[in-house]
């Protein structure tokens, strides 16, 4: 598969790249983004740049289009009529919105975990081998293998080792979201995308998949969105604050969180609104 | 009276009289409202059974004078005083058999392109339509059966259609008509999948096809067979449109497009003629069709139960 092999080129790269600490490439560059759901403007000319291999929090308070704006990275706007983009979103450099991309290839590169936990009605190996068979044939054995990786990435493996045959659905909460993040892992995309991947887990739950994403941010590229500033400021390097659909301040997280320009920004984090 | 007694010990006695009184009449409202429920739930277990019971017992004589051989004498010559149920439940499970093979993959097509394809301006007056499709009287599929499809069928395929009716016909009017139902249960069960599990299986790059077939219909399996139950359920006792397009052969004939008959249509057909031992073998097999349905309806049940159990 070729995005499999331009991937793991990356990741040697990647080992050489990261001792040159201040060359961090940008993975994704959004450029005057604009979004309208029908006459309502939901994203107001958002410029920035997603740095690889880091995690970079969005912040802001419901509705500000923070998962809007995310959600634009794998273009899973597209299943809705009535939503209009403008302006451009590159990954690698590459206009995801050129109308020769392929969609089904963009996600599998840009993978997706939701709020809501959403193992698919089939076993815990098949949830997690799913995304595999869409792309690559991988014979039983390799097969067996990149489930257990994943599932051991998502710090799951453990405790499902012995019931890879019982439904997924049959897991608990925080069993699904790993189970869910193990499955976005499994086909190796290039960048995650975690949309409050926490809010319904318990705190044990949470702490798992936070050591997770500290773990994974070592190959991919993570974008999350959080209403828990103590995450963003726990887990991410770079921080972005969203406020009524304007990127207000995208900046390295410690300061954001201790000497943020604008006041904004510090009314949010300081709990003054939102 | 027990509610008074049970204001009194949830500690809430020093409430004022007015009040109390209020509590209590509410109470007593509620009583009565709960057996009025129980009651109109009640009856209709009471006509179910009356309904099996009167069955039954009319049945009886002819039940009691062929016996095992009603279900393996394959004709029905009221003349000669021969009844057999064979050729009217063949009849009635090769038509409704027929029906669910069309009906079952068309109305899937139809819900599936309802909820994930169609442009939201025709989702609306699409899915109406075909609703309006279920509302279409049965006597006028049969005359459209007798008077459009039968000929058409005769004209096209006249070595397989030699008379243009028969089993068959009565089949793919019977898909016609059960199309509406299953398409309609069918579309209903599909939006109840969440949004976000679509988006998970789009955001991993499945196309339409690998989320539809891995992902939304295993999710709603169990209303999926609900759907198709509807519709055979319906197809089994549908009598008018059948007993226009059949062809009325009283005689088994074991082919997929002759002549034949069903159990209702054999009943619609004869029951007002008919007196004695006719009458009595025809409400047998009224309660073959009743047990029929049942069956099929308690496998429904079962099918459902296993596939949604543990994770309902």
């Amino acid at each position: 598969m070729t995005a499999d092999i331009h991937l793991d080129q990356k990741r040697d790269t990647g080992a050489v790249e990261a001792a040159a600490v201040s060359q961090i490439a940008t993975k994704l560059r959004v450029n005057d983004l604009n979004l309208y759901y029908g006459k309502f403007q939901a994203i107001n000319n958002v410029t920035m740049e997603i740095p690889e291999r880091q995690v970079t929090a969005f912040i802001g308070p419901s509705g500000c289009g923070k998962s809007t704006l995310i959600r634009c990275f794998n273009r899973i706007h597209d299943l809705y009529e009535g939503i209009r983009t403008e302006g451009q979103i590159l990954l690698d450099e590459h206009d995801i919105y050129d109308s020769g991309i392929d969609l089904n290839l963009l996600r599998s590169r840009v993978g997706m975990v939701f709020q809501k936990p959403t193992p698919f009605p089939m076993s815990v190996f098949d949830n997690v081998a799913f995304g595999i068979r869409l792309y690559e044939k991988l014979s039983a054995r390799d097969l067996e293998e990149r489930v257990e990786w994943a599932l051991r990435k998502a710090a799951l493996w453990n405790e499902v080792k012995d019931k890879l045959k019982q439904s997924g659905q049959a897991l608990s909460g925080g069993q699904q979201q790993r189970l869910c993040i193990a499955r976005t892992i499994a086909v190796k995309p290039e960048v995650i995308l975690l949309d409050e991947p926490t809010s319904a887990l318990d705190p044990i739950s949470t702490g798992y998949i936070e050591d997770l994403i500290n773990e994974l941010k070592k190959d991919y590229t993570i974008v999350i969105v959080t209403h828990n500033m103590q995450q963003a400021a726990r887990i991410s390097d770079i921080t972005a604050f969203m406020y009524l659909g304007s990127l207000i301040e995208c900046d390295d997280t410690t300061k954001i969180f201790t000497q943020p320009k604008e006041s904004r920004t510090e009314d949010y984090i300081t709990g003054r609104y939102g | 009276m027990a509610t008074t007694n049970a204001i009194q010990a949830s500690g809430l006695g020093h409430l004022s009289d007015a009040t109390r009184k209020r509590l209590q009449r509410k109470a007593r409202i509620d009583v009565w409202f709960e057996r009025t429920l129980f009651a109109f739930a009640f009856a209709v277990l009471l006509l179910l059974g009356a309904i099996i019971a009167s069955l039954m017992f009319s049945s009886w004589p002819a039940i009691q004078r062929y016996g095992l051989d009603f279900f393996t004498e394959n004709r029905w010559a009221a003349n000669v005083e021969v009844f057999g149920a064979l050729p009217a439940i063949y009849g009635t499970l090769l038509t409704s058999f027929i029906a669910i093979v069309i009906a079952v993959p068309v109305s899937f097509g139809i819900a599936i392109f309802l909820t994930e394809q169609c442009p939201g301006f025709l989702r609306q007056p699409l899915g109406t339509l075909i609703e309006l499709l279920a509302g279409i009287p049965s006597i006028i599929y049969g005359m459209w059966g007798m008077e459009v499809l039968a000929p058409l069928l005769r004209t096209w395929f006249p070595t397989v259609f030699p008379a243009g009716t028969g089993l068959a016909t009565a089949g793919i009017i019977l898909a016609v008509m059960i199309i509406p139902f299953i398409t309609a249960v069918t579309r209903d069960v599909i939006n109840t999948v969440p949004a976000v599990m679509r988006e998970s299986a789009y955001g991993l790059g499945c196309t339409t096809w690998e989320v539809t077939r891995r992902v939304i219909l295993p999710s709603v399996k169990g209303g999926l067979v609900g759907g198709v139950v509807l519709g055979l359920g319906r197809a089994l006792g549908e009598t008018m449109a059948v007993t226009f397009v059949i062809g009325n052969n009283l005689f088994l004939s074991t082919t997929l497009t002759g002549q034949g008959t069903s159990i209702a249509a054999l009943i619609a057909n004869q029951f007002s003629e008919s007196d004695g031992t006719q009458r009595s073998a025809l409400l047998a097999l009224g309660l073959i069709l009743f047990l029929i349905t049942f069956a099929v309806l308690a496998f429904a049940r079962y099918l459902l139960r296993n596939s949604t159990g543990r994770h309902a």
